[in-house]
C-alpha cells in the first residue's frame, strides 16, 4: 500500500505549535531533545565515577536528589514520548524504510562519517547553548526569549554558511 | 490560582511525567507528519529548494506565541509561571552556529534525529551516536567551557522588554514577519527550482509529493 503524504507544512506547523502551547499549559515547560542526551551521558559517567559526576558543573545537579533516579526527569520522559509518537506516525503512514538518506551524488561512506561528525558538532553546540532547535529555537522563540532568537539566527547562519561546502551530500 | 495545570492541580511526580510522555508523543507525531524524519526534507531548506522546515517552524512559533501571550494577557497562565530560557549571548551564538553546522553536515538536529531513527534512517542513528560523543566531550570539559557558557549572562530577557515595546506589538510584528517570510521563500523556491531542474521534472532531492503539496499550499 502506498504511504500517506506528508501534511501541508502550515498544517504541520500549526499542530506542532498547539503541542508546544499544550505543553506550556500542562506543565509550564516547552519541548526539547538535547537534554535527554545529556541525561544519558550523565548516567553513563555516573556509573563509571559517581563522585566526579556529582561534582561536574554541567550535570552534577542531576544527582542532587538521592531519592530519585537521575533519568527520572521530565525531558527523558518527553523524549520517550517523541520516539513513541514518531514511531506511531511512521507506521500509520507506512513510511518506515531502512536506508541511508543522501543526495544523488553523495558517497555512502562519507555520508556515514559526516552524519556522525554533524551529530558531534550539534551535541556539543546544544550543550553550550543550553538547548537545541526544539529547546531553544522553538520553545524560546515562542516565548520571545531574546537569547533564543539569537540562537535561531545563528543556527540558520551556520547552516547556510557551510551549505556550499557539503553540497555534494545533498544536491 | 493561576499557572500551568501541573501547578494549579498539584500534579504528583508520576502524573507530571505521564503528561510529558503525552506531550512528547504529540511532538514526535507532528515532526514525522511534517516530513522531518528524513534528512532529505531537512537539508533542502539550505539550498533554497524546499522551505518546508522554515514554514513549519515559523508557523509553530507564531501559533504557540499567540497562545502564550494571549493566556498571559487574559490571565490564566501568566508568563512569570512558565519556565523561560535565560539569555547567555556568547554561548547561544557559538552554540547556535555549531548546531547549524551539525545540521547541514549531518542532516538532522537532536529532535529530528529521534524521528529519523524510528523511520529507519541509518544516518539518523549515526547522528545520534555523534550527539552522544559531542555531549560527552562537553561534559568532560565542562569546567573549561563554563566561562564561555556563562559569559554575559543576562537572566530572563524577552524580546519586547529588550526593544522597550508592548508585548502585543512584538507578537504582531513577529507574525507579520512570518507571513512576509512565507511569501518570500515561495518566490525563492520557484526561482531555484526553475534553474535546478529541466522543464517537466520535479526538483531533485525533493519528493514529488512534497513539491506538489507545496504548490497546493495557500
Amino acid at each position: 500500500m502506498e504511504q500517506r503524504p506528508y501534511w501541508n507544512p502550515y498544517k504541520a506547523g500549526f499542530l506542532l505549535g498547539l503541542v508546544l502551547l499544550g505543553s506550556f499549559v500542562l506543565t509550564g515547560r516547552g519541548l526539547g531533545a538535547s537534554g535527554s542526551f545529556k541525561h544519558v551521558v550523565a548516567a553513563g559517567l555516573h556509573a563509571v565515577s559517581p563522585t566526579w559526576t556529582e561534582e561536574n558543573v554541567s550535570v552534577g545537579r542531576f544527582f542532587a536528589d538521592p531519592s530519585r533516579a537521575s533519568m527520572d526527569d521530565w525531558i527523558v520522559w518527553l523524549t520517550a514520548g517523541t520516539l513513541l509518537g514518531g514511531a506511531v506516525a511512521v507506521v500509520t503512514a507506512r513510511r518506515f524504510k531502512a536506508e541511508t538518506v543522501m543526495g544523488p551524488r553523495a558517497d555512502r561512506r562519507w555520508r556515514w562519517v559526516l552524519a556522525g561528525a554533524g551529530g558531534a558538532l550539534a551535541g556539543f553546540g546544544a550543550q553550550l547553548a543550553r538547548g537545541c532547535t526544539s529547546g531553544q529555537a522553538l520553545t524560546g522563540g515562542a516565548q520571545l526569549a531574546l537569547g533564543s532568537w539569537l540562537f535561531m539566527l545563528c543556527v540558520f547562519g551556520g547552516a547556510y554558511a557551510l551549505a556550499w561546502f557539503v553540497r555534494r551530500q545533498w544536491i | 490560582m493561576e499557572g500551568p495545570l501541573s501547578v494549579v492541580l498539584r500534579f504528583s511526580h508520576p502524573v507530571e511525567m505521564i503528561a510529558s510522555v503525552l506531550v512528547g508523543m504529540g511532538f514526535g507525531f507532528a515532526l514525522e507528519r511534517a516530513g522531518f524524519g528524513t534528512a532529505r526534507n531537512l537539508a533542502a531548506v539550505f539550498y533554497g529548494r524546499d522551505f518546508r522546515v522554515l514554514r513549519v517552524m515559523f508557523t509553530a512559533i507564531v501559533t504557540a506565541m499567540v497562545g502564550v501571550y494571549f493566556l498571559d494577557l487574559a490571565g490564566p497562565v501568566p508568563l512569570s509561571t512558565l519556565g523561560i530560557l535565560d539569555t547567555f549571548p556568547a554561548a547561544q551564538a557559538v552554540g547556535g552556529f555549531l548546531v547549524g553546522a551539525g545540521f547541514i553536515v549531518g542532516g538532522y538536529c537532536p529532535g529530528t534525529s529521534l524521528v529519523g531513527a524510528v523511520s529507519g534512517k541509518l544516518d539518523a542513528l549515526l547522528f545520534i551516536g555523534g550527539l552522544l560523543v559531542g555531549t560527552l566531550v562537553y561534559t568532560l570539559g565542562a569546567d573549561t567551557f563554563a566561562p564561555l557558557a556563562d559569559a554575559g549572562g543576562r537572566g530572563r530577557v524577552l524580546l519586547h522588554e529588550w526593544l522597550r515595546l508592548p508585548s502585543g506589538v512584538v507578537v504582531f510584528a513577529v507574525a507579520l514577519l512570518a507571513v512576509g517570510a512565507f511569501w518570500a521563500v515561495g518566490r525563492i523556491e520557484r526561482w531555484v527550482n526553475r534553474r535546478a531542474a529541466p522543464a517537466g521534472q520535479g526538483p531533485q532531492g525533493v519528493p514529488a509529493g512534497a513539491a506538489a503539496a507545496e504548490r497546493r499550499a495557500p
